[in-house]
């Protein structure tokens, strides 16, 4: 059979869309989801599933939507992931399902994530009910602390096999990174409203506004609980700490998106909380979060730059995000690195800059970047952007006496989210250090299955 | 849990300076001297920091001074009123121990908030000497709460009550003549740069409460950040407490005022539709 072309989803038009936060890609319809799906060769051991963190019967799913049974394809979706229409938006299915399939050998691979999304929004759209499947009431209650991708997960899991689950948030909307870090033009906030709304049907009891370990000592939740779960995410952003930090108009990744996403700055004033609008925006990073940040200045009105140390190919935000970034007109500066904010009467102006060249492999398997001296240059700009990386949220984990770290900070647990205390289990970001949306649900998974042995 | 965030009690004590007692068990059974709790009143509002001033079986106390939209929006709740979010405790505790000889100084809204830590330093066996700083005689908010200090004295900008002058002053004055082993000064960042600067001097730790801008206050943002002697740290989780001497107090105030444009505006349309705050 020849393999034909790859099916593209349906994109807004990228100068219309880079001046509003609605979302950027519309998926596919269902003629497209169904030629799409008949592209897959349905391998009798499919490759994809191993590269899916929840090993999901991918060709099972698609061979349902070729065959426009879409209510089947959710089904089996849903069956092995709690939160389809999220991942099939926000996965790296490039170098996941996608990067595993057969059909990159002689073309492109099969665009698994667009149909998962599909098959997710169509029942959606169709009112599929789901089909809960309560076990028999245990009688054992488990706190879930965080509710991001991993408590969500572990929050669902749990509450299906017949535990009182308690879910403990921090802030005023669950969701975690769904909710302050994903912005709404990539996955828009309804629908991270219906997946909670999907667990409180399952009987979780979701708590708002908690800081666990200052509201609620870790003792009493031991005490309280016959099994705990941290999923608090590596939410606590790290800054380059150069020269010109405390200056007005220097932002954390977490903080810009924060107010935009979660506060909705972008109405100011119509809401509350302020963001500065630019003209000219520096976003420094190559990751995910600093596509989003970018992308979320220019719907603000700037002129945005991304600074980047290293070159496009060592960026390790997906290519898609790359793409539709420069579509919506972001530029790009790599092997460039920032060395020192320039201010003027506490305001940000300017931001001094270094060119940079490739040198050898460091430990992450990416050219190490290396200062070209004397190359130091001037970039004008309003507001510079820091979206390098995050690290261990200590909130928690400071109060939580005994529960052994591993040295960069974050959580010794095995890969079934074990703790060093007997009933403490945990799993995402808090684990892994910063990483996907899916591993996270992955580890969620994993954790509910291991609570649910250690309980029974 | 009783966490039903009602007001319970709201009461005027000077113009623009409001106090709540809130319902909110586990803040009431949970704060330490020094924390704070983050309130959002209503959908799309902002989240506001709020130093806890007092705590009372299941409540808790806040004094609001009202300077923009939001705070203009919370002083006119009333009593049976509900606050939609409230977040807390939060940050680390004030250092109380027995010292030995404790300065405290109070000025505006912080009179307020050394109430819980002079409270708790006595609990601890100090002897603790009280300034409290006012602009006039009827700012002193909650005065009658300190009766049992050691010493108290007070300073206003114009002299219609007790020393006319500064709170940096009148810490002066007493660090000359008797010998503390630590200090606290809570107030507007002025007063509290000014009191550092004093206790530098005479090489006394002074406690400060650094009041930054922040959005969710559990070290998510980094919005918050002030530079301590040569460290970044985040005044949400490593404070609200740090050593006055060690702030960067130049970079500190002037990112206190990094949305002064957005919150002019802000308050300027919300004038436009209230009309005049006659609640203040």
């Amino acid at each position: 059979m020849a393999v034909k072309d790859r099916i593209p989803p349906i994109e807004r038009n990228p100068h219309e869309r880079a001046k509003d936060f609605f979302e950027v890609s519309l998926g596919y319809d269902e003629e497209r989801a169904i030629l799409e799906a008949q592209r897959c060769l349905q391998c009798p051991v499919p490759t994809c599933v191993k590269g899916c963190p929840v090993g999901i019967d991918i060709p099972g799913f698609i061979k349902q939507i070729a065959e426009k049974n879409f209510e089947n394809a959710y089904k089996i979706l849903k069956n092995y992931n709690s939160l389809p229409a999220v991942c099939g938006r926000v996965c790296p299915q490039e170098v996941q399902c996608e990067g595993a399939c057969v059909l990159n050998k002689t073309g492109k691979p099969i665009s698994i994530g667009n149909l998962e999304r599909f098959a997710a929004d169509w029942a959606s759209k169709n009112q599929v009910s789901d089909q809960i499947k309560i076990e028999k009431k245990k009688n054992k209650k488990i706190a879930v602390i965080g509710s991001g991708p991993s408590g969500l997960t572990t929050s669902a899991e749990l509450a299906k096999k017949g535990y009182l689950v308690d879910l403990y948030e921090v802030f005023h909307t669950a969701g975690g990174v769904l909710v302050y870090g994903i912005p709404e033009f990539r996955l828009p906030k309804n629908i991270v409203k219906k997946e909670v709304g999907f667990l409180e049907k399952l009987g979780v009891n979701i708590i708002l506004d908690i800081p666990v370990g200052f509201a609620i000592q870790p003792q009493e939740i031991l005490e309280n609980y016959d099994a705990v779960f941290i999923g608090v995410g590596a939410g606590t952003p790290k800054f380059m700490n150069i020269e010109g930090t405390e200056l007005n108009g220097v932002y954390s990744a977490n903080e810009f998106l924060t107010r935009i996403n979660l506060m909705k700055a972008y109405e100011f004033p119509k809401t509350d909380t302020p963001v500065k609008f630019a003209k000219k925006v520096v976003v420094i990073g190559g990751g995910n979060t600093a596509m989003d940040a970018a992308r979320s200045a220019l719907r603000l009105g700037a002129d945005v730059t991304i600074v980047y140390r290293r070159s496009e190919n060592e960026m390790p935000a997906r290519k898609a995000e790359i793409h539709h970034a420069k579509e919506e007109g972001v530029k790009f500066l790599t092997l460039t690195q920032p060395v020192r904010y320039i201010g003027k009467n506490g305001k940000l102006i300017g931001v001094e800059c270094i060119k940079m060249k490739l040198g050898e492999p460091d430990e992450s398997g990416r050219r190490r970047p290396i200062p070209i001296e004397g190359s130091n240059f001037i970039i004008e700009t309003e507001l510079a952007i820091e979206a390098i990386g995050t690290q261990s949220n200590k909130l928690l984990l400071s109060q939580f006496k005994g529960l052994e770290l591993n040295k960069w900070g974050y959580i010794k647990a095995d890969e079934f989210g074990r703790t060093s205390i007997p009933k403490v289990f945990a799993g995402g970001d808090i684990v892994t250090g910063a990483a996907t949306v899916i591993l996270a649900m992955g580890a969620g998974k994993k954790a509910a299955q291991a609570i649910d042995e250690f309980l029974s | 849990m009783n966490l039903s965030n009602l007001i319970v009690e709201k009461k005027k004590l000077a113009y623009g300076i409001h106090m709540f007692w809130i319902e909110n068990e586990l803040v009431a059974k949970n704060a330490k001297a020094g924390q704070f709790v983050i309130f959002r009143a209503y959908e799309n509002g902002e989240r506001i920091p709020l130093t806890i001033a007092g705590i009372r079986n299941n409540t808790f106390r806040v004094i609001v001074k009202a300077v923009g939209k939001s705070t203009y929006e919370l002083c006119r709740l009333k009593e049976g009123d509900k606050i939609l979010d409230v977040v807390g405790p939060l940050g680390q505790p004030s250092e109380i121990k027995k010292y030995g000889n404790v300065l405290v100084i109070g000025g505006g809204v912080g009179i307020a908030t050394i109430i819980p830590i002079v409270k708790e330093l006595k609990n601890h066996g100090n002897s603790v000497d009280v300034i409290l700083a006012a602009r006039n005689k009827d700012y002193f908010v909650l005065e009658e709460e300190f009766t049992d200090v050691d010493n108290l004295y007070y300073v206003t900008d114009d002299g219609s009550k007790g020393m006319k002058g500064f709170a940096h002053e009148m810490m002066e004055k007493l660090l000359k003549e008797k010998k503390y082993d630590i200090s606290w000064a809570i107030g507007p960042s002025l007063m509290m740069k000014a009191c550092s600067e004093v206790a530098t001097k005479y090489n006394l730790k002074v406690w400060v409460s650094l009041n930054a801008i922040m959005v969710d206050g559990t070290g998510m943002c980094g919005g918050c950040r002030v530079r301590i002697g040569n460290e970044l740290k985040y005044t949400c989780v490593d404070g609200p407490e740090f050593d006055g001497r060690l702030v960067d107090w130049e970079s500190f105030n002037t990112r206190l005022i990094q949305y002064r444009e957005e919150e002019k505006l802000a308050l300027e349309k919300y004038l436009e539709k209230v009309g005049e705050p006659t609640w203040l």
